[in-house]
């Protein structure tokens, strides 16, 4: 298999992304959970921690998987080494 | 079929021509599956109004469903090695994703979740934390990269990957662990559902939702366990939201719970900090004290503590009679004295009764409060758990092998990614709404039945105390006829299975609720025993033993085995083993540790060795299970183990795999660069599974 400049520039991006959605996966999981107990203050309602746990954290999980999803099928493209359509 | 017109046709609805028809006709399919099974409900409902007994609505429940799910696995039979392994790698993105909710929301999900976070407030958002953001692990590291990969099973990967037999065969044993622990919990919560709809023995119960989960899974593997966790879904769905939405109506007027219900949660607390100051909630908890006290006290010394208390009963019956008291006072004390424990052991027994009733003193907890503790040092340890329990179950759930194997079914890898965002979403719409659940029932309790007259409480209470004591009980402890807080005992499993009745629905939401756990329990019992069969027969037998298996035989062997460890996992269950949410969560973390960190080192780093893998598997899984075993009180029992429990920086052994998950990662690391980098060959396996395609001459 040969693998070119640009084969080597797409994983690059890959793992720049990857890793740029791990922090934040990580930063409202652990960092905010961390903080719970000072991050209190009234959030429609809820406890600000609360509703991250309940709701916030759930939410941005969602969109950093459907960004992904997104990012990478462009990625794919734009390097063409996307399936299909030979 | 009572359930609604079933796909259709011949057997050729799973297996279309081209993909955009075959996509087409599942949509139709589906939307006239959902819009069939909601005009079924109806129909019960409306028979239920002309005076259907009770328990018949259990019976077409369970009758009607079961023979839905077997119908799409005859229809679906087949003994091809790709349909029966990966169900032909066709399943669009968006099916794949509700199959994989179906597969991923155990009983546990269902019926545990909102129960969980109802006795444990903010502490319990740690599994609902902890069960989404692991499909952030699933998208970003690992299903692409398994789809291109494009074998069959977890431990395919490590055999490729790592090279030789020995990387496969602890993947093996590794699949089978976690698996097995997790499936006998899924069979357990069939026979629970299935006594409960229909009053059969629980045993009975086992095996009959077994026959639920072979039809399906036997006949068809894969692709029948993907069609059946469709359908399964879509009625768990509608089965969890109906009764909520409902609840949230009446207490809000809002049919969006998720939105509002951080108004009923403010109400809550205020409700709470009522309670806490509450003389009477305190009378009742130093009544539980005291009792944990004398408990206690008796323990230390048995024998001379049931005498004393003997001689003590029969002196006041003696005295009563001397000082010529009441009659009425004198039949009082002897019908203390003649109740007392017959024995020394059954004194002890009801010692340790007592003594477990620390909890029903300990303070009332608040709903919205973080970490609660008596000081600093014990929030800090609550917080340091919290955050443990949370990563365990994350990387715990990027490594079940049921829930990757899912991602080796989509046509493509570009549609790997889009279906770990389409499985989130359909979990994340259950997981959405527990918290929410459990604040609007925590509401009902709180404000409905604490303080009122023990005559008066809902007539729901009094049937779910004789339906089982330990879901619900209440008990005047401290005599004023009117219900404490601290007087009812909740199991968490009430709070979704009675939340119809506590929202005045008919009794056919109840049935469709014990309808939509059954198809949680089912389908995730599915997944898990496709897995462990396909590690026998695929990777075990076909891969290491006997690499030229007709594919036929395979198939069949896989079948077989199939069958032997479902009735293996009913046996098992049959015995109602004591922990068995615990076996759960430490299945997380069995998983997390022995998989986790070789799948991903073997994508991201081409440099990860044969050796380093499998030292790294077994070491983390050795050191998890270590930790288990020494600490948690159930497994110190099953080891025989007597040493002091020494908890490492007090992490709890729920959350072993906190220890397991970085040792693993070290162990491969530092093994691996001492050994020879691995062949050009594994490289370029590693450099292929990296990008989706690879154009020959592209610059």
């Amino acid at each position: 298999m040969q693998l070119t400049q640009k084969h080597q520039e797409y994983w690059n991006k890959n793992l720049r992304i990857t890793a740029i959605l791990l922090f934040i996966w990580f930063f409202v999981t652990f960092v905010l959970g961390f903080f719970a107990r000072e991050l209190n203050f009234n959030f429609f309602g809820w406890p600000f921690a609360f509703w991250v746990g309940a709701q916030g954290a759930l939410v941005v999980y969602v969109i950093i998987i459907w960004f992904y999803a997104r990012y990478m099928n462009n990625l794919d493209r734009e390097y063409d080494v996307h399936e299909g359509e030979e | 079929m009572a359930g609604g017109p079933a796909p259709s046709g011949t057997g050729g609805v799973f297996s279309a021509g081209s993909q955009k028809s075959f996509f087409a006709q599942l949509k139709k399919v589906y939307t006239w599956y959902t819009g069939g099974f909601l005009v079924f409900v109806v129909a019960l409902a409306i028979l239920e109004q002309m005076g259907l007994p009770r328990n018949w609505i259990g019976y077409v429940f369970l009758l009607a469903t079961v023979m839905l799910y077997a119908g799409i696995g005859i229809m679906s039979r087949t003994s091809d090695a790709a349909e029966y392994y990966v169900a032909g790698r066709r399943v669009p993105a968006i099916f794949n994703g509700m199959a994989t909710g179906a597969d991923w929301m155990s009983a546990a999900s269902f019926i545990g979740m909102a129960g969980t976070l109802y006795l444990t407030g903010y502490g319990g958002l740690a599994f609902i934390m902890g069960w989404t953001g692991g499909y952030c692990l699933v998208a970003l590291f690992l299903a692409p990269y398994l789809r291109k990969f494009g074998q069959f099973t977890i431990p395919d990967f490590l055999g490729a990957r790592f090279g030789g037999n020995v990387p496969r065969f602890v993947g093996i044993l590794a699949a089978i662990l976690c698996s097995f622990t997790y499936v006998v919990a899924q069979i357990y919560g069939v026979g629970l559902i299935t006594t409960r709809l229909t009053g059969v023995a629980f045993e009975l119960g086992i095996f009959l939702g077994l026959g639920g989960i072979l039809v399906c899974s036997f006949l068809g593997g894969m692709r029948a366990v993907t069609w059946t966790q469709v359908a399964q879904y879509i009625i768990l769905i509608v089965a969890y939201m109906i009764p909520v939405v409902w609840l949230s109506i009446k207490h809000t007027g809002v049919p969006v719970p998720q939105l509002v219900y951080g108004q009923v949660l403010q109400k809550v607390s205020a409700r709470e900090e009522e309670l806490i100051k509450d003389p009477r909630e305190n009378q009742v908890r130093d009544i539980f004290k005291a009792r944990v006290d004398t408990a206690n006290a008796a323990l230390k010394d048995p024998a001379k503590a049931y005498a004393d208390g003997k001689a003590a009963l029969a002196k006041g019956v003696e005295d009563l009679k001397a000082a010529g008291a009441e009659p009425a006072k004198i039949a009082a004390a002897e019908k203390a004295l003649s109740s007392y424990p017959a024995d020394q052991a059954a004194a002890v027994a009801q010692w340790n009764k007592d003594k477990g009733l620390g909890a029903r003193a300990a303070p009332m907890l608040r709903h919205a409060e973080a970490f609660p503790g008596k000081d600093e040092k014990a929030r800090d340890v609550s917080r340091r758990n919290f955050l443990a329990l949370i990563f365990c179950l994350m990387v715990g759930t990027a490594a079940l092998p049921h829930i990757l194997m899912r991602y080796y079914t989509t046509p493509s890898v570009k549609e790997a990614r889009e279906s770990v965002f389409w499985s989130l979403f359909f979990i994340f719409l259950l997981y959405f709404t527990a918290p929410a659940l459990a604040v609007l029932v925590k509401y009902e309790v709180y404000n409905v039945l604490v303080g009122t007259e023990f005559a008066k409480l809902p007539q729901w209470v009094a049937a779910w105390q004789r339906v089982d004591p330990g879901l619900l009980s209440v008990a005047d402890i401290n005599g004023d006829g009117i219900l404490q807080r601290a007087e009812l005992a909740i199991g968490g499993d009430i709070v979704v299975l009675a939340t119809p009745e506590i929202g005045g629905l008919p009794y056919v939401i109840s049935g469709l609720v014990a309808a939509g756990g059954l198809a949680a329990a089912l389908s995730t019992a599915d997944g898990l025993l496709l897995t462990i069969a396909n590690a026998l027969s695929h990777d075990l037998y076909y891969k290491m033993l006997d690499p030229n298996a007709p594919t036929a035989r395979r198939v069949m062997i896989s079948k077989i085995l199939l069958l032997v460890v479902a009735l293996l996992a009913a046996l098992v269950a049959a015995q109602k083993p004591a922990d068995i949410l615990f076996l759960v969560s430490a299945a997380f973390s069995f998983a997390a540790a022995a998989f986790f960190p070789a799948l991903v080192l073997g994508v991201f780093w081409k440099r990860a060795s044969k050796w380093g893998a499998v030292l790294g598997m077994v070491s983390g899984l050795g050191i998890t299970m270590y930790y288990m075993v020494m600490n948690q009180p159930w497994l110190r029992g099953v080891f025989g183990v007597t040493s002091p429990v020494e908890l490492w920086f007090e992490i709890s052994p729920i959350s072993a795999g906190v220890f397991g998950v970085p040792l693993g990662f070290a162990v491969i690391i530092i093994v691996s660069l001492f050994a020879p980098a691995p062949s050009k060959a594994v490289q370029e396996m590693v450099e292929h599974v990296r990008y989706p395609n690879v154009r020959a001459g592209n610059a």
